[in-house]
């Protein structure tokens, strides 16, 4: 089966700037949900931006479900790759929640009929129907993160790549964002320094560091090594222990 | 502050609320123009002009101090029209305990009349019509699609950047910052040079956010309902009224 994503030895640096990724490989399989952690400044936020091809591939090569990134694919592999910004302000800009969602539809030049019947069935993944009418800034922020999946959604994306989903929400609307994202039968890669989360929801970590991968493996372990999640300025919540957690409390 | 706009809107269903916004924003246009070619002396004309708005006003759900609330918004632009009466040349009358300017009186007067005309008919589009209504409705009358997105998006983002001044603002009040003369004003630029960037920055986020949903340059078209042509013929007769006392009033004066 053709793995969702292959990432092959990319290296990308700011004009004038220091390396912010250094030769990243990175395969994930098709289905499977992975937490990208890393401290802040790791490249974790390059890197996504990378998947899509917002910025462009100095070095290496990316492969969404068998496309490879190249110019003349960028429509389509954006429709593949689903990115769900850091800010929900930053990807909420149409005036109303419906225009919003339909915006990816619009774009990929689909009938009419077919763009509503996409907002409906992406706003309904999300429970976000009752929104559709209302404007994205009135939104609170787990209303926000709900209805940005959906225009993502909306595109049916092979991969969901979210940027610190759970920054800025309250208790109630992460524990909403969790069940949601595991309700979802899709490949995800879920950039986040919520370590508790990324457990809760995957089963495999990657953790990067100065722009590369330096650990991978299945989630338990890596939060259970306590000297490699030092190295890598990331820290467990207090008294929180993952060798304790059994999936039953984390998701219950 | 926040969100001063969303404030604007006057909650009810009335024909002016559900009425498709491209007719409305036509009607207001031309009713101002109208207002804004009458001539001064045809002061019934700007009565008959006026009539019109407090109905709409009326049927628009506007409650009297409300509306009174909010025409006082146009009291700082007018302010020095006040003004004209005393420093004008020309034959002088007695106006109370003053001797005043008969030019002048009737240059307050023109700026007064149309002024309140112009915010009473914006106030009736502004309270029947939420923002993304009414940039469907200039897409709708043609407005280059440009322009268009440039509006939405300043709408969209204004709140975020209204209070992330609010909150610089705070902050600089939080360490007893108290500008009280012109050369304390230097953290204040330094605070609008600070959004500049942030804003510029969120541009570039906005760009690449619209990017990744396949974004190539033109904003798509979205579906709405196009006005009927009883909804134009109705608005339409609102902005008749000012143009035909106008030229009632060129022709009577």
């Amino acid at each position: 089966m053709t793995p969702a994503l292959v990432v092959e030895d990319v290296s990308f640096a700011y004009p004038r700037g220091p390396k912010v990724l250094d030769h990243l490989s990175l395969t994930v399989a098709a289905g499977q949900r992975v937490a990208l952690l890393g401290a802040n400044g790791a490249g974790k936020t390059t890197f996504a931006l990378h998947l899509n091809g917002v910025l462009e591939l100095q070095s290496g090569r990316i492969t969404v479900n068998g496309l490879p990134l190249q110019e003349q694919n960028l429509g389509e592999i954006r429709r593949r790759v689903g990115m769900v910004f850091q800010n929900a302000d930053d990807q909420l800009f149409m005036p109303s929640v419906r225009e919003d969602v339909a915006f990816g539809p619009a774009n990929l030049k689909l009938p009419k009929e077919e763009q509503a019947s996409r907002v409906a069935e992406a706003l309904a993944a999300v429970e976000a129907t009752a929104l559709a009418d209302r404007a994205p800034h009135h939104l609170s922020g787990g209303e926000k993160r709900r209805v940005a999946i959906a225009g993502v959604l909306a595109m049916r994306p092979d991969l969901l790549v979210l940027d610190e989903p759970t920054s800025g929400l309250d208790p109630a609307g992460r524990r909403e964002l969790a069940d949601l994202l595991t309700s979802l039968a899709l490949t995800q890669l879920v950039i986040t320094h919520d370590l508790p989360f990324a457990l809760e929801l995957c089963p495999r970590s990657v953790i990067v560091s100065a722009g590369t991968v330096v650990a991978d493996g299945p989630t338990p372990e890596i939060l259970a090594d306590t000297e490699l999640l030092a190295a890598n300025r990331l820290e467990l919540p207090f008294g929180f222990d993952p060798r304790t957690v059994r999936r039953g409390d984390a998701t219950g | 502050m926040a969100g001063a706009h969303r404030h604007l809107l006057v909650h009810g269903q009335s024909p002016i609320h559900t009425m498709a916004p491209e007719a409305k924003i036509a009607a207001t246009f031309l009713f101002v123009v109208g207002v804004a070619v009458t001539p001064r002396e045809a002061v019934w004309a700007f009565v008959v002009d006026g009539v019109v708005v407090a109905v709409l006003m009326a049927v628009a759900g506007y409650r009297f101090g409300q509306a009174v609330a909010r025409f006082a918004a146009v009291l700082p632009f007018v302010a020095f029209a006040f003004l004209i009466p005393f420093v004008a040349s020309g034959e002088q009358v007695d106006v109370l305990w003053f001797s005043v300017s008969r030019e002048g009186l009737w240059a307050t007067w023109n700026i007064l009349a149309k002024a309140l005309l112009g915010t009473g008919a914006s106030l009736v589009l502004a309270g029947t019509t939420p923002i993304p209504e009414v940039v469907r409705g200039l897409g709708r009358l043609r407005v280059p699609a440009l322009v268009v997105s440039i509006v939405a998006f300043m709408f969209r983002y204004l709140d975020l950047i209204v209070e992330e001044m609010a909150r610089m603002r705070t902050a600089m009040v939080a360490r007893a910052h108290d500008p009280r003369w012109l050369w304390q004003a230097k953290p204040l630029a330094s605070a609008a040079g600070a959004m500049f960037v942030r804003s510029y920055e969120r541009g570039e986020r906005v760009h690449a956010a619209m990017l990744s949903r396949g974004f190539t340059g033109t904003m798509p078209q979205l579906e709405h309902r196009p006005a009927s042509a009883a909804e134009w013929a109705a608005a339409m007769m609102v902005p008749m009224v000012s143009l035909a006392a106008a030229a009632a009033g060129f022709a009577l004066t």
